[in-house]
């Protein structure tokens, strides 16, 4: 569904990804795991086209969207669920997921939203419960449920999210990650970015560890949960403490 | 039947882009971890971030077996030992063994690989499988080991040797498939003859051959003898093992797991790629390894890569079957013996010159070995003693640093032919 290769982008003239190779098949959960500053936020930013990339391709189905705006992008079936949320505090749950929803009226399917938007709240029935509520006083749960909402209203083929788990409970991250696969069961495509690669591995087919802007290892969740590399680099074991026990 | 359809048959333009992302991946690991690959690089003026496209594997260096003997024995690891599980070791040229390591998720996709060319082969879940090879520092009886037991399949580590034991096991473990030397296989259809076990008393049903050159010939008499399917596979320690490629049940080229290994095939010559089917060096680059990376290794041995797909739907290339080697290495037994580890032991004897002759010959099934070798002037031809001495003592150097035995005799000096100064060591009778 999503094929890259040799992806280089960055800010001014810091290169931050360094010929990124990947792909994503259609039903897949990919998650990319890597350090704070591996580049896993510029990976996303720019498939997403927010900021644009310095060579390589990226191709959704077999469209290049490397030099495309964002919101082609989106139209196209690519969404983003952003690094802390990016939620409009002042207006409401409701108007928040709506505006998720503007792709959908630009393509004059207006008349599928409201079915849309009982899909979400389907999917996540706190918000239903709080549609009046101003988005900025939900708990850290329920904003990151928000943002996905959001995202889903433009009926993405391909949701990207990064780092959902960032800043929430155990017990939360449990229910946003059954809710990624959730996503997938009704047929949807993740790329999952996380620090919390664990959980991430957890839930995920394949996975891709970045450091420092390149790809170092790569895949099934299995064979990267058993190397040991990235138990003692992502999955916080300390082996030499293990051996000693 | 396949044993992972998605992989096995996956689409080129699927399989390039998974071949690239692994190599770029094992290039950035191997680059940061290993330093002997990080200096040839940047003697090449070469980093991994200049190979965006699986042509430009080309601008990398070769690796060589040479490599491995001066890194020996760790020197080539991208891990630290103590995520190493299992270490093996393959012979080489005078007496230096090459080693190379495995972690727990390279014994996993071993096994798998080797699972995929046992279910290629015909075997399943269902069969009781015999590894007629030796358990040791070798690869070979390990990987068909694992890949058999991966599948579901009875094993039997039978190891080498003793072939009347090996027959009544067979006989009454009723053994489905056999795994061993093509040769080795003969060697048993013969000593069934002999004993007087009809091939009717046995189980068998597949064979599953490697670890040295076979014909078509050879494998129609094998079938014929043992009433077997005969399946080729191949495989080497420093790139894995077995479970690089094996036949499948067209028997027309041996499917090259792609997915795992890149392929080149070059001009031992000048080192360029030869044309598309042409016979030229195998170079394999591994594309998974965790502790033991190998980037375009160059095999010694000669094939080809087989045009068209194949009936069976598998998408791997195929190569054709081995057909030799690049250097002077002699395939006795399934053991590797190179012409220089006998010189080597007839330099270190007193009383022997350094001219001999290695003569091969193929009695029934199995490799005989003959070495001549010239008596220097210390050694009179009248004493019958001391003639006896000098040959047990080279047939037991020998056999100790070859690892098979060989006969020994002793000429007279200045016998052997020398002509236009380089002398023909080796006399291969081997009708393959």
């Amino acid at each position: 569904m999503l094929r890259i290769r040799n992806l280089e982008s960055g800010y001014g003239r810091l290169k931050v990804l360094k010929k990124v190779t990947m792909h994503i098949g259609a039903g897949e959960i990919v998650t990319i795991i890597g350090a704070n500053g591996a580049g896993k936020t510029t990976l996303l930013r720019t498939v997403s086209g927010l900021i644009p990339a310095r060579s390589g391709e990226i191709l959704f189905d077999t469209k290049e969207i490397g030099t495309l705006p964002p919101e082609k992008i989106v139209f196209l079936g690519c969404s983003l669920v952003p690094e802390g949320r990016q939620l409009f505090a002042p207006m409401t749950v409701k108007e928040n997921i709506l505006l998720g929803a503007y792709p959908q009226y630009r393509k004059r399917h207006g008349d599928q939203v409201r079915d849309d938007l009982e899909r979400v709240y389907g999917l996540f029935p706190r918000l239903r419960e709080r549609e009046r509520q101003l988005a900025g006083t939900l708990s850290g749960g329920e904003q990151q449920m928000l943002a996905i909402a959001r995202a889903l209203m433009a009926r993405p083929r391909l949701i990207m999210m990064d780092e959902p788990s960032m800043g929430l409970a155990p017990l939360v991250i449990k229910d946003i990650f059954s809710i990624v696969t959730r996503l997938r069961e009704e047929g949807s495509t993740v790329l999952l970015v996380e620090q919390n690669a664990k959980a991430a591995l957890g839930i995920a087919d394949r996975g891709y560890v970045l450091e420092t802007g390149r790809i170092i290892m790569q895949g099934t969740a299995e064979d990267l949960l058993s190397n040991r590399e990235v138990q003692r680099a992502y999955l916080g074991r300390d082996l030499d403490a293990e051996g000693t026990m | 039947m396949y044993w992972e359809r998605d992989k096995e048959c996956m689409d080129r333009e699927e399989l390039e882009q998974l071949q690239l992302e692994r190599l770029q991946s094992t290039l950035n690991r191997v680059y940061s971890h290993v330093p002997f690959y990080r200096k040839k690089f940047d003697a090449m003026g070469i980093t991994p971030e200049d190979v965006g496209s699986l042509s430009d594997l080309a601008r990398l260096p070769f690796t060589t077996k040479a490599d491995l003997r001066d890194n020996y024995p760790y020197g080539l690891f991208a891990v630290p030992m103590r995520e190493v599980v299992r270490i093996h070791a393959s012979s080489g040229t005078t007496g230096a063994v090459t080693v190379v390591g495995y972690t727990r998720n390279d014994i996993r996709t071993w096994s798998n690989l080797v699972a995929r060319i046992l279910t290629a082969g015909g075997v399943t879940k269902e069969d009781v499988v015999q590894i007629a090879f030796g358990y040791g520092l070798f690869t070979g009886a390990f990987g068909l080991h694992y890949g058999a037991e991966r599948i579901g399949a009875s094993v039997i580590p039978a190891s080498s040797g003793n072939t009347e034991r090996q027959i009544q096991i067979m006989k009454d473990f009723k053994t489905t498939a056999l795994v061993s030397t093509p040769s080795y296989a003969l060697q048993v259809a013969e000593t069934m003859q002999e004993i007087g076990i009809p091939v009717s008393a046995l189980s068998l049903r597949y064979g599953l051959f490697g670890a040295e050159p076979w014909s078509d010939a050879m494998r129609q008499e094998i079938e014929g003898r043992l009433g077997i399917v005969a399946t080729d596979n191949y495989g080497l320690s420093e790139v894995i093992g077995p479970g690089v490629s094996g036949e499948c049940r067209e028997r027309r080229g041996l499917h090259i797991n792609e997915d795992h290994f890149l392929v080149e095939v070059i001009d031992p010559g000048n080192l360029h790629p030869v044309p598309p089917g042409e016979t030229g060096e195998l170079v394999i680059t591994a594309l998974t390894k965790e502790a033991f990376p190998m980037i375009r290794y160059r095999t010694r041995d000669l094939t080809c890569l087989m045009p068209g797909p194949c009936p069976c739907g598998r998408t791997g290339r195929r190569m054709s079957r081995v057909t030799g080697r690049t250097d002077d290495m002699l395939i006795i037994k399934g053991v590797n013996v190179f012409p220089s580890q006998i010189e080597h032991v007839l330099f270190e004897i007193e009383g022997t010159e350094p001219h001999y002759q290695i003569v091969i010959d193929r009695k029934g099934a199995m490799d005989e070995v003959t070495v001549r070798v010239e008596a220097g002037e210390s050694i009179f031809f009248d004493q019958m003693r001391r003639q006896r001495e000098m040959v047990d003592t080279i047939r037991k150097r020998l056999a100790h640093e070859l690892g098979i035995s060989v006969d020994v005799k002793l000429v007279e000096k200045k016998t052997l032919g020398r002509s236009e100064g380089k002398a023909k060591r080796v006399i291969d009778n081997r009708k393959l």
